[in-house]
């Protein structure tokens, strides 16, 4: 156990112990900078998964625009309000961030009613966090019908004119036509089971005049999608179960007569701030770009 | 360890959150003005010169230079990293550093796989005249023969 944080003083007096040579490396304690390697380590996980994700869109023509997949809102349906539930998803992360750093300072205060509530509010901030992503989940899930291996999000390639109406029957003679444009991102529908590939005539491009039909956007985006924000949510989900564990431990006087200025609440907040760091490359990749 | 005051601290974490929120604010109105959500007939997404798609590259260089921007609020202020020794940093940012490369790298290599994908579908389209005779079918004995000579 180390006693760097309160006094270089205190690091004297428990010379002998530290690290059994004498000396703490990088004048920090172990437990503080194990948490430091072992999120080194994780980030080297979630570049594995950037990387299969950065890979596998660029080398598809086509890709989902996130912000047609992304772009509804609890008790609002049937309205598009591109990204604005992740950006609040992201703002619940970044207020919680700002809640452990003042628990954590809190901490170096010796002031434990203070940790407790601010760690509470964190707590409170990931879990909001986790009902939003459930939310999300079942609705692409649910309503829209993406599955690891299906993805009903394609992208058209050129522009035309759709044939069929919105159900899948084509249009009565003189009836409006819905048009759309090269890049723009459709989802198939399904009802009672069935896949509602909707017939259109190209208007641009080689196939000019030609009919086609609505096709499945690229497979790996479902897998994609779910494997990294569940990785990371899963991260969310441990994160709220140790910070639970450590607020109890707060509020019992656990960490008081350790007198090293509640460092086990730095290190949950090292690993908190790390999962705050991994959403924002998450909603860089898929929601921005 | 941090040389700043409780107050201090304070008030450095507040600035910070303030600035992380509106580079996110900010990051959000790059995604959404310009493919053309905001201003009507505004559309920077589309802009080119030449072939090159300027108003798409511009956008996300800005993007991805505010999400590093970000992290590095997030690592250093709130993560405590400016106030570690030197060699604990290096030691924590050098492979980080190598990984953002990593990613950079594989983003161009799945491009080229998507390169090398159309020229394959390109040459499968092609017809080949052959002076080869097909597999399979019997070749006369004499033919043969004059080939020998």
């Amino acid at each position: 156990m180390s006693a760097e944080t309160i006094e270089g003083q205190a690091v004297e007096e428990q010379s002998g112990s530290l690290w059994s040579g004498g000396k703490s490396p990088f004048k920090s304690s172990y437990g503080k900078l194990m948490m430091w390697y072992f999120l080194l380590s994780d980030a080297f996980t979630f570049a594995g998964f950037l990387i299969a994700y950065g890979t596998l869109r660029f080398s598809n023509v086509t890709w989902p625009v996130p912000d047609f997949v992304f772009s509804s809102f609890p008790f609002l349906e049937g309205t598009h309000y591109p990204l604005l539930f992740v950006s609040l998803m992201t703002f619940i992360l970044l207020a919680s961030s700002f809640t452990m750093i003042r628990a954590v300072q809190e901490g170096k205060e010796e002031n434990k009613s203070g940790v407790v509530k601010w760690m509470i509010a964190t707590i409170i901030g990931g879990a909001m966090f986790l009902g939003c992503q459930a939310w999300e989940w079942t609705t692409l899930i649910a309503t829209e019908h993406m599955t690891v291996h299906t993805n009903p999000f394609g992208t058209h390639v050129e522009s035309g004119v759709y044939l069929d109406d919105a159900h899948g029957h084509a249009y009565e003679a003189g009836a409006e036509r819905e048009s759309f444009e090269a890049g723009e991102t459709y989802l198939i529908h399904k009802s009672h089971g069935e896949w509602i590939n909707r017939r259109f005539e190209y208007t641009s491009g080689p196939a000019i005049g030609e009919v086609g039909q609505q096709s499945f956007g690229p497979k790996a985006f479902g897998a994609l999608f779910f494997f990294i924000t569940g990785f990371h949510g899963f991260h969310v989900l441990s994160g709220v179960i140790f910070l639970i564990i450590i607020a109890v431990n707060v509020a019992s006087g656990l960490y008081v007569e350790r007198r090293n200025g509640y460092e086990m609440v730095e290190k949950i907040g090292l690993y908190w701030h790390f999962v705050d760091l991994v959403w924002v490359f998450v909603f860089l990749v898929f929601y921005l770009l | 360890m941090s040389a700043h005051t409780y107050e201090e601290s304070k008030t450095i974490a507040r600035k910070t959150i303030i600035i992380l929120g509106i580079v996110t604010i900010v990051e959000v109105l790059i995604a959404l003005v310009g493919k053309g959500y905001m201003i009507s007939g505004f559309v920077p997404y589309e802009w080119e010169i030449g072939s090159f798609p300027i108003g798409l590259a511009v956008m996300y260089i800005a993007m991805i230079a505010l999400s590093l921007y970000k992290a590095i609020l997030v690592i250093f202020e709130f993560m405590h990293m400016k106030y570690e020794v030197k060699s604990l940093v290096r030691s924590v940012l050098l492979p980080t550093t190598l990984l953002i490369w990593a990613i950079i790298a594989f983003f161009m290599e799945g491009n080229y796989w998507l390169n090398s994908r159309e020229y394959i579908e390109q040459k499968n389209m092609e017809q080949v005249e052959s002076d080869m005779q097909p597999i399979g079918e019997k070749v006369e004995l004499e033919s043969v023969e004059d080939a020998g000579h």
